[in-house]
């Protein structure tokens, strides 16, 4: 289990228990935060999935892949910590973690 | 008195417009039926990673329970509904049970064409729609034999790169000369018959089915169009899939490959819309009817046919659905995104142009009709998929001779 906390881009604070295994947008919609639309469900072809990663958790969260990178480069307000979170898998060392959502997906 | 809407179907169409109705303020009852016994969940890891093994069931769901509880959705599953009167606004179920409704959502998706040739009813015959299907023929990736799949369609090839990398014999048949012939051009086609060849496929084009052979009504081989045999241990049939429209026909809504509605989702009956694979719609983008099988289709339809019901309700006008269609499809390490929706072959006016990627196994097929944008066929190029997707609601025209130039940046064409 990790401890995950999603912040809208209004500031509003989510704070779920994720368990191993699932992706960190996974672990968004078990838990109904909102703004992460996700509509392929995790195959990395939608881009609606996309977060800011804190930059305290950039080395834990591991690279993007390519294909990851070149979505992201389209996605809203791409930054440097820009992540589709049905990327990032959920492990216990990722307990803490703190992600910003954009203001709009797509 | 509290209005009843009702959604018959409770898959990502259904699920789509429930959630919409009530964030646009439906305050009556949303009953959500459905003649599977799971609650709404997602159709395409059942050929991907689902039907690989990489994938629990629970993460199939699209939704968790509490979203229901606290969207106030009553679930209605393991029940099929029979028939619709529309003068009396009630539903039949099978037991014969009766459900009044206000307003009704048709969202019965497209269930697989069934084959009727001699064997097709023998155990060892597949089908892919639904949850249940695709544990059925999980359980036969690890059988020893052959296993033919009929039809080189997306869910055809899907299901054939998922068995050859369980390290099983496939053969996959294809009457027509290309693979994908129905939704993809001849360079996208081209490729993945070469893709699969590569990955050991026995890809037999131009070649169809003739019969099941059994032994005890059960699979064992089959007989195809050029006369040869072929023994096997199961058939997976993927030759597509029909609207399920019969109770909206037989309710006298009209119907033409899909229940056919306005660009609001409305249906012939002003109380009755209709959303994701069992929807004929008109697009107002590419001025033609469209009834799309995909995911992105179900949910944004989904969205306006709830929307609707909810300002029906509300004596409020309409919004109308004019998303961009988009799909994807994963074979093997191989990613294809389609943007927009690609004229039928051999359309007067239509030009396209390959655009190599960046990467090796990589490029984009753009498509227009008269100089628009239609479409664009990106194989592991997620960039020319973005970039097209954008160029083509833009409803420019295009200069192909810059796409086809790969030194020319995609951003640059934006
Ligand atoms: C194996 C597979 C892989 C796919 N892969 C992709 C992909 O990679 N990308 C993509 O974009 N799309 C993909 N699709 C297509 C996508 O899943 C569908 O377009 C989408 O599910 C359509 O949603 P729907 O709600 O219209 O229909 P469905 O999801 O099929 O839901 C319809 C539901 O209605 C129920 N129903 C029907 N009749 C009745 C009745 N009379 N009473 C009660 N209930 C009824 C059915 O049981 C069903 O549960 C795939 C589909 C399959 C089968
Ligand atoms: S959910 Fe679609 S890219 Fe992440």
């Amino acid at each position: 289990m990790a401890k995950i906390t999603y912040i809208e881009s209004n500031g509003a604070e989510h704070v779920v228990e994720a368990q191993a295994g699932v992706s960190v947008m996974e672990a968004a919609v078990r838990n109904m935060v909102p703004g992460i639309d996700a509509d392929c469900g995790g195959a990395c072809a939608c881009a609606t999935c996309h977060v800011y990663v804190d930059p305290d958790w950039l080395d834990k969260t591991g690279k993007r892949e390519s294909m990851e990178e070149s979505m992201l480069d389209f996605a809203y307000e791409p930054k440097d910590n820009s992540r589709l979170s049905c990327q990032i898998t959920v492990t216990d060392a990722l307990d803490g973690l703190v992600v910003r959502l954009p203001e709009q997906q797509g | 008195m509290t209005e009843t809407l009702a959604i018959i179907g409770a898959g990502q169409a259904g699920l789509s417009a429930a959630a919409s109705a009530r964030q646009e303020g439906f305050e009556g009852r949303i009953r959500l039926i459905g003649a599977e016994a799971t609650p709404p969940y997602q159709r395409p890891p059942l050929s991907k990673a689902y039907l690989k093994g990489e994938f629990e069931i629970d993460r199939l769901h699209l939704k968790p329970a509490e979203f229901y509880e606290s969207a106030d959705i009553e679930m209605d599953l393991g029940r099929r509904i029979v028939a619709i009167d529309r003068d009396g606004k009630t539903l039949t179920d099978e037991a014969g049970a009766e459900i009044a409704y206000d307003r009704l959502i048709i969202a019965t998706g497209a269930p697989p064409r069934r084959l009727s040739l001699p064997g097709a009813d023998a155990e060892g015959v597949f089908y892919l729609r639904t949850l249940k299907d695709s544990d059925a023929l999980r359980a036969i990736l690890d059988v020893d034999g052959t296993i033919v799949v009929v039809g080189a369609g997306y869910i055809g090839l899907e299901v054939a790169a998922v068995a050859r990398a369980a390290g099983r014999d496939v053969t996959v048949l294809e009457i027509a000369d290309q693979p994908l012939k129905r939704v993809a051009g001849p360079a996208v086609s081209a490729f993945f018959a070469n893709l699969h060849r590569d990955e050991g496929v026995d890809l037999r084009l131009g070649t169809g089915l003739e019969e099941i052979e059994t032994t005890h009504a059960r699979v064992s081989g089959v007989r195809l169009t050029d006369g040869s045999r072929l023994p096997c241990a199961a058939v997976l049939v993927g030759v597509g899939a029909a609207p399920d429209q019969g109770i909206a026909a037989d309710a006298g809504l009209d119907c033409d490959n899909g229940v056919l509605v306005d660009e609001t989702a409305l249906t012939s009956d002003p109380a009755i819309w209709a959303a994701g694979d069992v929807a004929n719609f008109p697009s107002p983008f590419y001025g033609r009817r469209l009834r799309l099988e995909s995911v992105p289709n179900a949910i944004e339809q989904g969205k306006a046919a709830g929307t609707n019901a909810a300002r029906a309700a509300a004596g409020r006008d309409p919004i109308v659905y004019d998303a961009l269609p988009w799909f994807w499809s994963d074979q093997y390490d191989v990613k294809l995104q389609t943007a927009g929706a690609r004229p039928p072959n051999e359309t007067p006016g239509m030009a396209e142009v390959i655009r190599p990627g960046a990467a090796g196994r990589s490029f984009s097929v753009w498509t227009t009709l008269n100089g628009a944008l239609q479409s664009v066929d990106a194989i592991n190029d997620p960039a020319a998929f973005l970039v097209g997707k954008r160029l083509i609601a833009a409803r420019g025209n295009i200069d192909l001779d810059a796409l086809a130039d790969p030194s020319q940046d995609l951003k640059s064409l934006l």
